[in-house]
Formats: C-alpha cells, sequence, structure tokens
C-alpha cells in the first residue's frame, strides 16, 4: 500500500476520532460521572476496536465483492452505497437508538461498532483501499490474491484506526482536563455537515476508480 | 440544521444557571366547561424591559374541544448532549402538548414568531392509541434519543398507564416503550437519572379513576396511587417497587436531582388518608439499595364546616393537597405547592433526607383566599398548583388550576385564574412580586402548566455534572 495511501487513512483516522459521536465525548461523559481520568482512558481502548471492528466489516465485504465481480460492477455497487447512505442521512437525519451510560467495555465495543456502522465510517475508506488495490486481479480467488487483500485490509483498517485513537485520546483529555465540558457549546461543531458529504464524495472517487 | 449546538442546550445544570434571563412564558389554558370552548396556548411576556410586561401578548386556540390541555414540553433539550445519542444540533424549537382528556397531541412550532407559536402538526387520538397501545397522555420530557411521554391508561380508560416513544424529528409514535412493566399498573409522572440509566415513575389513578373526579370510595380504600417504581432506563424493564405506604394517596411529581451523579431525588403525595397531611418523600440509594424516607410534612389546617366544600366538610379541615414541585437546577432549593391551603413553601435540601423550611407565602386557598398584593382587596380562589422555576433559581412562577373535576370539587364556586411571579431570596425566602399579576379571569379559562423560553428548571436533564 502506498503512503499516499497510508496517510490518507491516517487522516480519515482522526477525522473519525474528532467526531463527538464516535466517542471521545463518550469518554469524557464516563470520566466526569465518576470523576476520575482513569475512567476517560478506560472508556478509549474499547471504543476504538469497536470503530476498528466495524471498519474491518466493511472493508472484507468490500473486498469479497471485488475478489468474485467485476471492477466496473464493485464501483457502481460501492459508489452507489456511499452516495445513497450520504444521501439519505442528509435528508432523513436518523441516530441509533442503543446505549446509556452504564455500559460495560463489551458494550462500550458494541456501541462504537454501532454508531461507527451508521455513520459508514468503513465505507468511507473504500475509495483509498480501492485505489490501492486497482491492480489486483479480479478473476478466480487465487490463494496469493486472499492473502494480499487480507493484509491490506488489516493493514488499512489498523492504521485508519491507530489515527482514530490518537485523536479520540487528544481530544478527550483535552477536554476532560483542560477546557471542560463547557466548550462544547461553543465548540461542537456539525460534524455531519462534513461527514455525509464526505461520504458522498467518497462514492463518487469509489466511482471513478 | 444547525452548525452549533443549539444555544439553549447546556451540558450540566450547573452551567443551565449561568443561562440568560427568560423573556416569556407559555401557558397552557383549559376551558372550565370541558366542551364549549377549545382550550389554549397563552404566551406572558417576561421581558422586564418590555411595554407589555406581565401580560398575556398572544393566545393559541386549539381547533378542537375538549382536549384538557395539561403538561408539556420541548422537543429537545439539554439532553441532546448525552453522548450515546448525540444530536445537537436540533433546535429547540416545538412545543409538544398533549390533550390529557383527548389523547390528542399538537406540535406548535415557537421559531418564526416566539411570541406567537403555530400548530403545524397534530397527532389524532387514535394514532397515539393504535400506535402505543395508550391514551390520556400526560408529561412530556425530552430524551437523550427521543420524546418521551407518560399516559394515564389504555384506549378503555383502564390500567395499566405507561409511556410512549415520539421521534423527535418526525414526532412520529414509534410505541410502547416498556420491554417489561412487572407490577406496574398505575402511572402519572416520571423521570430520570440519567447517569445510572434508570427511571422512576408515579401514580395517580387509571383515567376511569380520575376523570369523573376524586372518587371518596377509592380514596378511603386507598385505591389511589401510593407506589413509586424503578425501572432500568437502558433495557427498559421494571426493577421494583418502592411503596410510600397506602394511606399517601396519589402519589405525583418527580423531581430528581439535576446532577446526574446523584441518585436522589423528591416526590409528593397529595392526601393522607389518616391525617389529611401532605407528604415529600425523599428516595435515595445508599450502598446500592433504593430507599425512601419521608422528609416533608404538612399538615390539615382546622375550618369551619361552612366554610368547606362537601367533599371536605366531613373533616372540619382543609388538607394542603401538595400537587406540584420544583427542584432549583443546584438542587439546593424544593419548592412545593399546597393548593388547599393556598400556600407555596420552599426547602433548603442541601441535604436531602433533612429538608428545612427556608420560606412560605400565602396566596387563594379554600378557605383563606388570601389576595395578591397587586388588588389587597380582591379574594382569590385556586392556590399555588403548577409552580415552575427559572433556570438561575431565582424566580417562581405559578398558576392556580388543578384539574377541571377537581378545580369543581374543591373550589365549588369555581375558579378565577391567575398566574402569579416570586422572588426567591439567596437563603430561600419567598416574597411574591407584587407587580406581576397576570389575571385570566377575563379570558375565562384556567391557567396550568407554565413553560419558559430556552428551558426551565424541569424541562431540561443532563448528563454531565
Amino acid at each position: 500500500m502506498e503512503s499516499t495511501s497510508l496517510a490518507v487513512l491516517l487522516g480519515l483516522g482522526a477525522f473519525h476520532g474528532l467526531n463527538p459521536g464516535m466517542g471521545w465525548l463518550f469518554a469524557v461523559a464516563l470520566g466526569l460521572q465518576e470523576r476520575s481520568r482513569r475512567a476517560v482512558l478506560r472508556a478509549l481502548p474499547p471504543l476504538a476496536a469497536g470503530h476498528a471492528a466495524a471498519v474491518v466489516v466493511a472493508l472484507a465485504l468490500f473486498e469479497a465483492v471485488r475478489a468474485v465481480a467485476s471492477p466496473r460492477l464493485v464501483a457502481l455497487a460501492a459508489g452507489g452505497l456511499l452516495v445513497g447512505l450520504g444521501l439519505w442521512h442528509l435528508i432523513r437525519r436518523r441516530h441509533p437508538r442503543w446505549g446509556g451510560m452504564r455500559l460495560q467495555p463489551h458494550e462500550l465495543a458494541v456501541w462504537s461498532f454501532v454508531m461507527a456502522s451508521a455513520h459508514g465510517a468503513g465505507l468511507m475508506l473504500f475509495p483509498v483501499v480501492g485505489a490501492g488495490g486497482s491492480d489486483h486481479p479480479v478473476t478466480g480467488l487465487a490463494a496469493a490474491t486472499v492473502v494480499d487483500a487480507g493484509s491490506g485490509l488489516a493493514l488499512a483498517a489498523a492504521v485508519h484506526s491507530a489515527g482514530m485513537l490518537v485523536a479520540m485520546a487528544g481530544i478527550a483529555l483535552l477536554v476532560y482536563e483542560q477546557f471542560g465540558v463547557a466548550i462544547l457549546r461553543r465548540a461542537w461543531f456539525n460534524t455531519d455537515l462534513l461527514w455525509w458529504p464526505a461520504l458522498i464524495i467518497a462514492g463518487v472517487l469509489v466511482f471513478f476508480t | 440544521m444547525l452548525v452549533k449546538p443549539d444555544p439553549t442546550f447546556y451540558p450540566s445544570a450547573r452551567m443551565a444557571m449561568e443561562a440568560p434571563r427568560e423573556r416569556h412564558a407559555y401557558v397552557a389554558l383549559l376551558d372550565p366547561d370541558g366542551d364549549a370552548r377549545p382550550d389554549g396556548l397563552a404566551t406572558v411576556d417576561l421581558d422586564a424591559e418590555s411595554p407589555t410586561y406581565g401580560e398575556v401578548v398572544h393566545t393559541v386556540d386549539m381547533p378542537d374541544v375538549g382536549d384538557e390541555l395539561h403538561h408539556f414540553g420541548w422537543n429537545v433539550c439539554s439532553a441532546a448532549l448525552c453522548p450515546y445519542a448525540p444530536h445537537p444540533h436540533l433546535e429547540r424549537r416545538y412545543l409538544i402538548v398533549p390533550g390529557l382528556r383527548s389523547s390528542r397531541i399538537y406540535i406548535l412550532d415557537t421559531k418564526d414568531d416566539p411570541l406567537r407559536p403555530r400548530i403545524v402538526e397534530t397527532i389524532e387520538p387514535e394514532t397515539v392509541f393504535s400506535r402505543t397501545g395508550y391514551s390520556r397522555p400526560h408529561t412530556v420530557h425530552c430524551g437523550p434519543d427521543g420524546i418521551y411521554v407518560s399516559a394515564l391508561g389504555g384506549p378503555d380508560g383502564d390500567g395499566p398507564g405507561g409511556i410512549f416513544v415520539l421521534d423527535h424529528q418526525t414526532f412520529e409514535p414509534l410505541g410502547r416503550w416498556e420491554v417489561d412493566r412487572g407490577p406496574q399498573e398505575l402511572h402519572y409522572d416520571f423521570w430520570w437519572h440519567l447517569g445510572h440509566d434508570v427511571m422512576l415513575t408515579s401514580e395517580w389513578g387509571t383515567p376511569n379513576m380520575v376523570e369523573g373526579g376524586l372518587d371518596p370510595e377509592l380514596l378511603l380504600g386507598r385505591q389511589y396511587g401510593h407506589q413509586l417504581h424503578v425501572w432500568d432506563l437502558r433495557r427498559r424493564r421494571h426493577e421494583q417497587v418502592l411503596d410510600l405506604g397506602d394511606e399517601h394517596q396519589m402519589a405525583l411529581e418527580l423531581r430528581p436531582a439535576h446532577d446526574p451523579t446523584q441518585t436522589h431525588g423528591f416526590v409528593n403525595t397529595v392526601i393522607s388518608v389518616e391525617d389529611l397531611t401532605t407528604s415529600v418523600f425523599t428516595w435515595h440509594r445508599p450502598n446500592g439499595e433504593w430507599r425512601v424516607d419521608k422528609t416533608i410534612t404538612v399538615g390539615p389546617e382546622p375550618a369551619a364546616t361552612e366554610q368547606l366544600p362537601p367533599a371536605l366538610q366531613p373533616f372540619g379541615a382543609v388538607p394542603p393537597l401538595s400537587t406540584d414541585q420544583v427542584l432549583s437546577l443546584d438542587d439546593r432549593f424544593l419548592f412545593l405547592s399546597c393548593w388547599g391551603t393556598g400556600e407555596l413553601k420552599a426547602y433548603d435540601v442541601s441535604d436531602p433526607l433533612k429538608p428545612v423550611e427556608t420560606g412560605s407565602l400565602r396566596i387563594g386557598g379554600i378557605v383563606n383566599r388570601t389576595p395578591h398584593p397587586a388588588h389587597p382587596d380582591r379574594l382569590l380562589n385556586g392556590g399555588p398548583q403548577m409552580v415552575e422555576a427559572s433556570r438561575d433559581g431565582k424566580r417562581l412562577y405559578f398558576t392556580n388550576s388543578l384539574y377541571r373535576v377537581l378545580d369543581d370539587q374543591f373550589y365549588p364556586d369555581g375558579i378565577d385564574s391567575w398566574m402569579v411571579k416570586v422572588d426567591v431570596g439567596e437563603d430561600g425566602q419567598l416574597s411574591l412580586d407584587p407587580d406581576f399579576f397576570v389575571d385570566f379571569s377575563a379570558d375565562g379559562r384556567r391557567a396550568h402548566q407554565i413553560r419558559l423560553d430556552g428551558g426551565d428548571a424541569s424541562s431540561d436533564s443532563y448528563c454531565f455534572p
């Protein structure tokens, strides 16, 4: 995988990590509820793990389809999915109704998985992964291809999630230690206004790669 | 959809106390005949700089008659900042106004002209019945993930009462909330401890038990509600019954601490069939076990038989009948309405198990009929009832009507409705503002719940301490 692709994956990870809806705000809330920085830190690994799992699932589906379908069909389907999800969310805004404040670590991971999946976090990586692997043979399931695809996917998910974790941890600790949640009133920009267009752009990119 | 969070949302109650002062109030108006003219929603100007300060500046009439508007609430509030289902870029602009008798729910938009809200949507009773299985919607709370509405019973007027949820963007009824209601049958109010995923519900009676008025047989048979129910808010399951004792009839308003790390709160009971007292119980959770303790008792006041309505003549006394209460956003002061005796009381509840009375004022009352300082010669009927506190805790507003059939039982000569303002001192003393008296007697309808623009002490809940 090229270094540009890795940098983009890392950057998208940071973009996801900065979204309060992806987990850092949850970590801060849990810390404040227990009045403990350790509670903030404790929440981060399961949140990152859930996000990584959502990305892996989305990319694995993408790779699986790519292994059996023609590149044109893959581009059509993936691009259509991304644009469709982005448009649907822009028109009909909904958010998952699952969760509460007293979640066990594994439930936090599930919550993060649900939030990332519902927001199409993994789908947003399609153009990067798609571009990286466009020279793959598309017919047959040669062992080497599957291994390549698998390791590429793992690398992509790992790099992305590392970016996400670092951004999430950084902002969670800054808000918990330094700014306080009052900053939410001023600085909680509506990331959805960027997020859903980003999905649509990703869809268009997939379409043309 | 906003770029930054709605400015009326605050992560914590403490921060909400710094909010700008309220500029106007929305007040539910009830037709005393029940079927003659529509109920309404009045806007009262609270901007001290305005020439129409303390006046009704607009009234929206509902399109139907017989709704019995009662409690109402906002589409979204500070709970939108809760981290597990955040949606802070929705606007606090719609009032969800249920008809307690008709089961019709009106959605009013306050954005274009906050002084003149307009009805933009109506959820018909049949939709409420078929989508939720409930009827007689009562309390509305904007929750972290939707609009929660309590209901007194089913479409046939029997129990169980419960809670249903409306989508906070489409107002579509999403169905019954409870997955497992356990032994819970009666319903009235609900609220929560968001930091602990705990919901509490209280008990009045089924529609068939209350719509004909207070039934002495049911009351003396101790059939009205006297329990609290503790629920797992996340799994939507009943967990525990907290019985206040069946002599304490009608457990109404739930006022949990606004600080989400706390697990205590206050519920008022209207009347004890043993001694006519009214009480406040504190629920709390020492060592992980829920408990309730009676922490405030207000006694009846002796009265001559001829001063009493027929319902009370056998007792020779007027019961306090506490019917509403409100907790300041810093969880420090509890204000209790005594609708029977015509008294509003204030308590310092810094120690929730040892409330200390800090203030009291008199107005109206079944026997006293205490006048307001604005009209010292005019005897007033009704008494302190729906009470609301400003976010900074410095002002209270209250009205004097309870519920149409109960108004008629306890104030048989009718209720001339009013809304007044109270200034709260640093140490919790109460004084009526002599210059603020909103007189609804010319309109003829009766004022009930008050909501302040931007939020008040019973409209929002918070996920951050």
